[in-house]
C-alpha cells in the first residue's frame, strides 16, 4: 500500500510485533487510542517457552488450561493476528548469529533483526503504512539497547519505519510522526528495566488481563536449557537440530553415561506421556514390576555394558530403586526384551553425567 | 457425506502448532469451507476460540473426549 493510500482512505495502518506481554500490548493499544488501523504478527520460533512448558506439564486439577499469550492479547485488543512460523529459517539464527549470544545461547540481536525484517516485508505485502514494537530502551541487556536499536532499525533495512511507542520520547522521530500520522506526543519515553511505568499506563487504559513478565520471551535465555543444546551440538559436532530435538530438551532429566548416548527419563506422569511421543527411532526401557518411569535412549547402544548401565539408570530413578533388582522391558524398536538389573546406586552416578 | 472440508490431524503437536496448522489449512480454502481439527494438546480449548475470534471464524463445535479434541471450523469472510 502506498501513501497514496491514506491519501484515499484517511487510514493509516500500522502492523506490530506481538508477543502478548503487557509491553506490545500497550505499544498497540497506544497506537489504537489514536485511530490508527492495527494488525499484529507473531513469530514462531520453536523455542517459545510459555506454550511448550504448559503443555508437557499437565495444568492443576481444575486449573485452566494454557493459552497463547499473543492469541488471546489480540482478541482483546480486537486487532487481527498473522502467525508465521519461522522455525526452520530461524535455525541460521540459533547455530551461527552473527552478532553472538547473550548471556545464554540467546542471539537476541540477530533474532529482532530478523523479525523486524519479516515483519516490515509483511506489511509492505499485507499494505500497511509502517511497523511497531513494544521494545523499551535499556529493558533488555542484549537487543533493547541505544546502540543496538540503530543496528536492529539499519540491518533489518526498516530505518525510521519502526516507531517503539513506549520509548519514542527518547529516539529520534520516525517518519509516521514526521509525516503526522502518528501523534508523537502521545507517546511514551520509557526507560531502563523497571515495570511501574508500563503498570501504571495498563491501569490508566483499564488493561487487566496480562501474563507476568517472564525472564526473556524464549528457551535460548535458559542457562539450564541451553546448557542440554550445547551438549547435544558437542556430542554431535555439529549445530543442527531438528524441532523434535528442541522439544525434548524441553522435558525430562537428561543424563549422558558416555559420549555416544544419552538418557531421557521423564519426571512425572506428563513428562511420561510427552516422551512417549517420541518413542520411535529411539529405543526404549520401561520399569515392569514396579512403577517408574519411562525412559528414551538417544544414540546408539549396541554394547550390552551400554544397555545395562543404561538399565541401571533408569531402574535406579524407579520406586524400586532400594530393591535389590528390577526388572524392566527394553525395546529397541525391532526386539523387546526383559532384563533384571541392580539400580544404580547414588554414589555410582557422577554430578557430570547430568546435563 | 462429511462435516468439513479439509481435516488437520495435530496430535501430537504442542500449542501453538495446531492453530499454526490450522491457520494455513484456512488459507486454502473459500469463506464458509470447513476444517476439522483433531488435537491432543489441551491449550486448544482456549486457542482455538479465541483465534476464531480474532480472524473472524465460527467455532462450529468442539468435543473432547479425554485428551482427544475435535473441533469444526468454519472459515468467515
Ligand atoms: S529472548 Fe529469544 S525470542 Fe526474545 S529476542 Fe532473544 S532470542 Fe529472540
Amino acid at each position: 500500500m502506498t501513501h497514496a493510500s491514506i491519501e484515499k482512505t484517511g487510514v493509516i495502518r500500522a502492523l506490530g510485533l506481538l508477543s502478548g506481554g503487557l509491553d506490545s500490548t500497550l505499544a498497540a493499544r497506544l497506537l489504537l487510542e489514536q485511530g490508527i488501523e492495527v494488525g499484529c504478527v507473531n513469530f514462531h520460533t520453536g523455542f517459545c517457552i510459555q506454550s511448550h512448558t504448559s503443555a508437557i506439564r499437565n495444568p492443576k486439577p481444575g486449573a485452566p488450561p494454557p493459552r497463547h499469550d499473543a492469541l488471546h492479547a489480540a482478541q482483546s485488543l480486537g486487532v487481527k493476528l498473522h502467525m508465521v512460523d519461522i522455525s526452520s529459517d530461524y535455525v541460521r539464527i540459533v547455530t551461527d548469529p552473527k552478532h553472538g549470544y547473550g548471556k545464554n545461547l540467546n542471539p537476541c540481536l540477530d533474532c529482532k533483526i530478523f523479525m523486524v525484517a519479516k515483519a516490515w516485508a509483511m506489511a509492505k505485502e499485507l499494505g500497511y503504512h509502517f511497523i511497531f514494537s513494544g521494545e523499551v530502551l535499556g529493558q533488555r541487556p542484549m537487543s533493547q539497547r541505544r546502540d543496538t536499536f540503530p543496528v536492529i532499525d539499519r540491518e533489518a533495512g526498516v530505518k525510521g519505519w519502526l516507531l517503539r511507542p513506549l520509548t519514542a520520547l527518547r529516539m529520534p522521530e520516525t517518519e509516521p510522526e514526521k509525516m503526522g500520522w502518528v501523534d508523537r506526543s502521545r507517546l511514551e519515553g520509557f526507560n531502563g528495566r523497571g515495570r511501574k511505568p508500563q503498570m501504571a499506563l495498563a491501569k490508566k487504559l483499564a488493561i487487566t488481563d496480562y501474563p507476568s513478565p517472564a525472564g526473556g520471551c524464549c528457551f535460548l535465555t535458559d542457562e539450564n536449557y541451553t546448557r542440554k543444546l550445547r551438549d547435544l551440538w558437542a556430542y554431535r559436532n555439529n549445530r543442527d537440530y531438528s524441532m523434535e530435538d528442541i522439544l525434548l530438551l524441553k522435558a525430562g532429566r537428561h543424563i549422558r553415561p558416555a559420549p555416544h548416548f544419552k538418557l531421557m527419563i521423564g519426571r512425572d506422569q506428563s513428562e511420561n506421556l510427552f516422551l512417549s511421543g517420541f518413542r520411535k527411532g529411539r529405543m526404549t526401557i520401561q520399569t515392569k514390576n514396579t512403577p517408574g518411569p519411562l525412559t528414551l535412549v538417544e544414540g546408539e547402544i549396541t554394547a550390552a555394558e551400554d544397555r545395562l548401565l543404561a538399565c541401571r539408570i533408569a531402574a535406579r530413578y524407579s520406586k524400586g530403586k532400594d530393591l535389590p533388582t528390577v526388572q524392566l522391558t527394553v525395546d529397541d524398536g525391532n526386539v523387546t526384551e526383559v532384563v533384571e538389573v541392580t539400580p544404580l546406586p547414588a554414589h555410582e552416578l557422577p554430578d557430570h553425567w547430568h546435563v | 457425506m462429511s462435516d468439513y472440508d479439509l481435516e488437520v490431524d495435530a496430535r501430537g503437536l504442542l500449542c501453538p502448532l495446531p492453530i499454526l496448522k490450522s491457520d494455513q489449512a484456512m488459507t486454502t480454502l473459500p469463506t464458509q469451507g470447513k476444517i476439522c481439527v483433531l488435537a491432543t494438546d489441551p491449550g486448544i480449548e482456549r486457542d482455538l476460540p479465541a483465534w476464531c475470534a480474532v480472524n473472524g471464524h465460527i467455532l462450529v463445535s468442539m468435543t473432547q473426549q479425554g485428551r482427544h479434541w475435535r473441533a469444526i471450523v468454519e472459515k468467515g469472510s
